[in-house]
């Protein structure tokens, strides 16, 4: 097990990228903790995969250095970093018995019979592959093949890292849930490092203990799930965590307040930085209120998905989402909304622009 | 509730006529000949099974049969690994991809008879390519018309140059449909190259390889042109193979009976022999 260190990482697919579209990676530095739950956020083709890949070995970076504790890997293979990789799809070897599939990272790594006999038992243990454990691993149903791909990446007590690529995409959405939790309560019992690539919020936000979220080849922001949900550090994080997410409205500053329709909105605390650039207002759902006054707003749509309902109204032209727990109010009301000042901020060319003001600490 | 009624025949039909038409009503013919005795002018004789005893008990027939097997078996030692072994080192992407297929499939696309005529010249000990360089630089007394050996060795080097991009050709679509991942796990998992093979590589190519025997299989053991047109079964009978000696003794030496009895039975070693094959390789698929 060890501490991950990236430090000035870019990558490109091309082998003279010109300007910065070219980087599928653009500027990576970051740590990861040993014995950390990370999961890695991003819309498809934000290049979690790409970062994943150089982590694990199997791609070169085209700058920048990958430290394992004090030691350069940069351009060490991936068996040489002694890491495990579960990927999207199963990757099963047909001919094998799920025993010999699981047993396989361990032989090939000349682990005595007793060792692998053990450490096979318990990974199936684990994973509720007990009674499949004699089978042939090629007429496994979709859900258990990915089970056993999992289990040979985990079987490994000594490894760096575990690094799973959006390992559920293809298990049931039932099954989905009692892996996620499986993982979870794995990770507190071998306290290795793992990293969790997915597209899926609540994938991440149940998993990890730190989201690492990433947006064309940018990380922009680290934190705990709360963090990333309360103050997303970017409107991208805003609006991509989050259902729906962050209302994210353009807006006016006139010495230090901010107006939305000419009307003005308390902020959670002075306005940083140079203000330059487009502004905007980051709002979510959940702490906009309906009330007799504030800003003005028509209902477009209500939409009741359970637990509470959906409001689309139209402030001007800015569609906004607001949630609410209680009565809705009818399609085509005029409505009043108020925002709660705590969790209003201001974004400047999508990052965030506000610090937390003094009365709020 | 569904309408049951026997609509679904008609569908069937123009299959059944074309298949009638093709294969069954040839073959009817020749059932036909097998059973009887002719001495021409269209006058025909009841002999029952005797053609089929009589070809069963023949030393020709299992001479010929012998060299058939001793060929075809040859021809799919050579080709299958040679093939695997040439669609593994072939790049998997790129601008080689295109050229390396099309170069390996002009041999499929030239007609049997000019293959023949081909390695003819190409091994005429004075003036052939590959004959005088064995004759006269390397000094190996090498001509086929003369000696069996280098009758067979010709015909077996014809076959492998003619078709073994057949097998390169379905072993490669076997390969490219491995997905990323799997190579990737392996590199993980510390496979070795040994292992890459015998545990992806392989059983992915499973399917293919067995089309690939299968139809290098009926294609060898029915092989009639190449070798007619390069030794005429010859040096003596050497290289006379089953379907050689069947043209012999039908358009030969015409005997109708005698040869229907043995084509039947030709054709039934074909079908068996693929059956088993077939059956064996796909006993375990879950499908």
């Amino acid at each position: 097990m060890a501490k991950i260190t990236l430090s000035g990482l870019r990558h490109s697919y091309y082998p003279e990228p010109q300007g910065p579209d070219d980087y599928a990676l653009k500027e990576i530095d970051l740590d990861w903790q040993d014995g950390g739950a990370y999961a890695l956020l991003g819309p498809s083709g934000c290049g979690k995969s790409t970062l994943l890949n150089i982590i694990s070995g199997l791609l070169v970076p085209s700058e920048g250095r990958v430290m394992f504790d004090d030691r350069d890997v940069t351009h060490l293979t991936p068996d040489q970093r002694n890491i495990a990789q579960v990927f999207q799809f199963p990757v099963i070897y047909d001919t094998m018995t799920v025993y010999k599939n699981l047993a396989f990272p361990l032989r090939n790594r000349g682990v005595d019979a007793e060792t692998i006999d053990r450490r096979v038992r318990e990974i199936a243990e684990m994973l509720e592959a007990t009674d499949l454990l004699d089978q042939r691993a090629a007429g496994l149903s979709p859900d258990n093949k990915q089970k056993i791909s999992m289990g040979r990446g985990l079987v490994r007590d000594d490894v760096n890292v575990v690094m799973f690529d959006e390992p559920l995409t293809v298990i049931d959405p039932h099954l989905k849930w009692k892996l996620r939790s499986k993982l979870k309560e794995l990770h507190q019992r071998v306290r290795a490092t793992m990293i969790y690539v997915t597209h899926d919020q609540t994938e991440a936000l149940t998993f990890a203990d730190q989201v690492v979220v990433m947006n064309q080849g940018v990380i922009v922001q680290i934190g705990t799930p709360v963090e990333l949900f309360e103050r997303p550090a970017h409107t991208f994080v805003g609006h991509f965590i989050g259902s729906p997410g962050m209302n994210v409205l353009p807006c006016e500053l006139q010495g230090g307040t901010a107006l939305l329709n000419g009307v003005e909105i308390p902020l959670e605390g002075p306005v940083t930085g140079t203000q330059a650039g487009r502004l905007e207002i980051g709002i979510r759902p959940e702490f906009i209120t309906i009330g007799d006054t504030g800003i003005p707003a028509r209902v477009c749509k209500t939409a009741d998905i359970g637990r509470h309902r959906v409001v689309h109204a139209m402030a001007g032209t800015q569609k906004i989402a607001i949630i609410v727990t209680g009565p809705a109010p009818e399609q085509g009301e005029e409505i009043h909304l108020r925002f709660e000042p705590r969790q209003t901020r201001l974004y400047a060319d999508g990052w965030l622009a506000t610090e937390i003001g003094e009365a709020e600490k | 509730m569904k309408t049951e009624n026997q609509k679904a025949w008609f569908f069937v039909l123009p299959v059944l006529l074309l298949v009638a038409f093709n294969a069954l009503i040839p073959i009817m013919t020749v059932v036909n000949y097998s059973v009887q005795e002719t001495f021409g002018n269209n006058v025909f004789f009841w002999q029952g099974l005797d053609w089929f005893e009589q070809i069963l008990r023949s030393d020709r027939f299992h001479a010929a049969l012998g060299r058939q097997f001793l060929f075809t078996g040859l021809i799919l030692a050579i080709e299958i690994p040679l093939g695997v072994v040439i669609a593994l080192s072939m790049p998997r992407k790129g601008f080689w991809v295109p050229v390396c297929l099309v170069t390996m499939s002009l041999p499929m696309l030239i007609p049997y008879n000019v293959v023949g005529a081909m390695w003819n010249i190409f091994t005429l000990p004075d003036i052939g390519l590959l004959g005088y360089f064995m004759n006269h630089v390397l000094g190996i007394n090498y001509d086929m018309t003369q000696d069996p050996v280098a009758a067979w060795f010709t015909i077996i080097a014809m076959d492998v140059w003619h078709w073994t991009s057949l097998v390169v050709l379905l072993a490669y679509a076997g390969l490219v449909s491995i997905p990323d991942a799997y190579y990737q796990a392996a590199k993980i998992d510390g496979a070795s190259n040994w292992s890459v093979f015998r545990f992806i590589q392989l059983p992915k190519m499973k399917n293919v390889l067995t089309i690939a025997i299968l139809l290098r299989f009926m294609d060898s053991f029915n092989i009639y042109t190449e070798p007619f047109v390069l030794t005429g079964g010859g040096p003596g009978n050497s290289t006379t193979l089953l379907s050689i000696d069947l043209v012999k003794i039908a358009l030969g030496q015409f005997d109708l009976g005698p040869a229907a009895a043995m084509s039947l039975i030709y054709f039934a070693i074909t079908l068996l022999v693929s059956w088993l094959f077939y059956t064996l390789m796909t006993k375990d698929d879950p499908y």
